[in-house]
């Protein structure tokens, strides 16, 4: 009879923390979608902004709407004062360098800022036909200010 | 050969304050070995404090105790820890595990201090238990036993580590005048039939002084009489004769200190 | 006026003497030397009461609190046109507050209540006095298995109360409220970050089984031998216990909100 008991206990006791294990899991997983890690390997590119509105370390970096890294870094620019946001691409996906563009768009109206990578063209380089480490893409624009757009309806409409 | 001390257990000069009152003042009380002794006394008199400051649960303010010629309260916890596997104390209440069977409230000190192969700790174990005439009871749960019977199973356990020394406290408290004969055979036979020495701390003149070998009374936080059982009973002594024959009235009044009758009731 | 006085000094004194008096106890409690064999089936046994036992109280509570998070949010959310966030507050309501502290708090009440009980009647019937001079140490066979066990099981219950509660969110909204599945997970997916939110959870439910479960120990290895001893300690294991547990909840919070 004790010998049943103890088993009893053990099981249950086993059980429970397979299903801590499980929890834990599921949540590393399904809620914080940690998946996106398993990819492994990525590179870093940078990008300097003159607004960047409120966008915030890892928001996405999409390519036609499809999320191909986070963003890394954010920093101020001594100098010129603008933003420098450094990205952490994923290696599956070559993106051309020649004229690849950053754009800072917002998810639906009222949603988080996002950047939006416009790829380039075919290079004439061939040498540094897509982005790798340590690219700048040159060419950015800046996130759209709610107030400076409102700002320049009024004006217009009193003209 | 080393020549083992006379007396087992030496007290000298106890004292031990609790909450501003005395408990002990100045006692001495000497146990030889292989002997019954008994500690009378009226209820409050500090006997079972004594047990706890003789086992090492309490400190004393003052005074030395010494078990087997080493002073209880000098020494470190794992020297403290092997003199009390020489110890057994019966508690009032029995003090048995209620959430273990009592083979296994038995087994419990011979598992955590042995290493014995099962079949000889399932040996032991009922051996122990047929001495105190309970080995039918075994897995039983303590709630199950009556009074009578859970002390019998503490007393079991007590033994077994087979102590040198065995306190009991308050062994007879409530009994029933069976389960009162059952203990004190048990208390006399074992302690001859094992060459122990014991201690019974208690206050059933009666049944106490048909056993020991010698007894010490106390009151107020001192010994007020020591003797052989027989000499005490004879004393004409006022506190040792009220006591030893059960007075009402006497050396310890009945009545506890109050105002004069008269003005309490006109007051009121 | 000088009464009062007094009485505050008093008070005070007692106060040091008990913070003292604990926190010597845990000590007592961190300090054994670890002993893995022996105390295995004792801490099985006890992860069995404290975990195990409880884990029906964790997944019914979790189950409506994450109904009741979803059902609220969902009706708030929709003046703002903004149902599809209702996944991401749900999962860091959850996650990061609720799950680890109402999971302690039931717990406390649960677990906690019932080892201060135990203790407290151990003590009172003399057994921790009598395995004391059986020359077993009652802190490491009774109380120092009961804490590991605290500190193992809470954590655990606290990450199955965030599923279940996530999961009874999303019955609510998606199944019956009919928010869209893959917005809610999407959403949830790209608000939620493991390290900030799950981790912190998981951390402040480590932190809140310490203080539950020392406070528990605690009050049932010093209370009063007596049958209102025992009732006054449960009694302030839950309300201690829980004051603990919010107060560190604000503290740690605060603490993460800025660092991480």
């Amino acid at each position: 009879m004790k010998k049943q008991y103890y088993q009893y206990v053990h099981i249950s006791v086993g059980i429970l923390m397979l299903l801590g294990l499980i929890c834990f899991v599921f949540l590393a997983i399904k809620v914080s979608g940690m998946a996106d890690f398993g990819q492994a390997s990525h590179y870093s590119v940078s990008a300097e902004f003159s607004n960047i509105g409120g966008l915030k370390v890892r928001a996405p970096i999409t390519v036609a709407g499809v999320k191909v890294g986070e963003v890394t870094k954010i920093e101020l620019i001594p100098n010129t004062l603008n933003a420098q946001v450094t990205m952490s691409l994923y290696n599956d996906q070559p993106i051309p360098y020649e004229d690849a563009s950053a754009r800072i768009l917002t998810e639906g109206l009222l949603g988080s800022n996002y950047i939006s990578i416009v790829p380039g063209f075919d290079s004439s380089d061939p040498q540094h036909q897509f982005l790798r480490e340590g690219d700048v893409i040159t060419k950015t624009q800046e996130a759209l200010v709610l107030e400076n757009l409102i700002g320049q309806l009024v004006f217009n409409i009193k003209k | 050969m080393s020549v083992q001390p006379d007396h087992l257990v030496d007290i000298s000069n106890l004292c031990f304050r609790y909450r501003d009152r005395d408990i002990f003042n100045n006692v001495n009380i000497t146990v030889p070995r292989g002997k019954i002794v008994a500690i009378m006394g009226p209820s409050g008199s500090g006997k079972t404090t004594l047990l706890r400051l003789i086992g090492g649960l309490l400190l004393p303010d003052s005074g030395q105790i010494k078990v087997n010629d080493q002073d209880v309260h000098s020494l470190k916890k794992p020297q403290l820890c092997g003199l009390r596997r020489k110890m057994g104390l019966l508690f009032q209440s029995g003090a048995l595990f209620s959430h273990l069977t009592v083979f296994e409230n038995v087994a419990f000190p011979l598992k955590e201090h042995t290493d014995l192969p099962p079949q000889l700790l399932h040996d032991l174990v009922l051996m122990k238990l047929e001495a105190v005439g309970l080995r039918g009871a075994a897995q039983m749960m303590p709630g199950e036993l009556s009074g009578g019977m859970a002390r019998r199973v503490a007393l079991a356990r007590a033994m077994a580590l087979d102590p040198e020394l065995m306190m009991y406290d308050e062994p007879f408290t409530g009994q029933d005048p069976i389960s009162m004969g059952v203990l004190l055979r048990l208390i006399k036979h074992l302690n001859r039939l094992l060459n122990l020495t014991s201690i019974v701390v208690s206050h059933d003149v009666e049944e106490t002084c048909s056993i020991a070998d010698y007894v010490y009374l106390m009151a107020h936080g001192s010994i007020i009489g020591e003797g052989k059982p027989q000499d005490l009973l004879a004393s004409t002594q006022p506190q040792i004769s009220q006591f030893m024959h059960g007075e009402a009235d006497g050396a310890v009044p009945f009545h506890y200190p109050a105002k004069p009758y008269l003005e309490d009731l006109l007051d009121g | 006026m000088v009464n009062f006085f007094e009485r505050l000094g008093s008070k005070t004194i007692g106060l040091l003497h008990a913070s003292g008096q604990s926190g010597l106890f845990l000590l007592r409690i961190l300090w054994q030397k670890p002993d893995f064999v022996r105390i295995w089936p004792v801490l099985s046994e006890q992860l069995y009461f404290v975990g195990v036992l409880s884990f029906l109280i964790v997944v019914v509570a979790g189950l409506f609190i994450g109904m009741v998070v979803g059902l609220q949010g969902y009706h708030t959310l929709q003046k703002f046109g903004a149902i599809s966030q209702v996944g991401q507050l749900l999962a860091l309501s959850i996650t990061r507050e609720l799950g680890p502290v109402l999971t302690a708090l039931l717990f406390a009440g649960r677990a906690g209540s019932a080892l201060t009980a135990e203790i407290g009647l151990m003590k009172a019937t003399e057994q921790l006095a009598s395995m004391d001079m059986m020359g077993v140490d009652p802190m490491r066979r009774i109380i120092y298995p009961r804490f590991w066990a605290g500190m193992i099981a809470l954590p655990v219950l606290g990450l199955i109360f965030s599923m279940v509660a996530i999961y009874g969110g999303y019955w609510v909204t998606v199944q019956w409220l009919g928010v869209d599945p893959g917005s809610f997970w999407s959403n949830m997916q790209s608000a939620v970050d493991f390290r900030t939110d799950v981790l912190s959870g998981v951390i402040k439910s480590i932190v809140f089984a310490f203080l539950v479960i020392w406070v528990a120990l605690y009050q049932g290895f010093e209370c009063n031998p007596t049958a209102e001893g025992i009732s006054q300690a449960t009694t302030r294991t839950v309300v201690y216990g829980s004051l603990a547990v919010l107060g560190f909840d604000f503290l740690l919070t605060a603490m993460m909100i800025g660092g991480w």
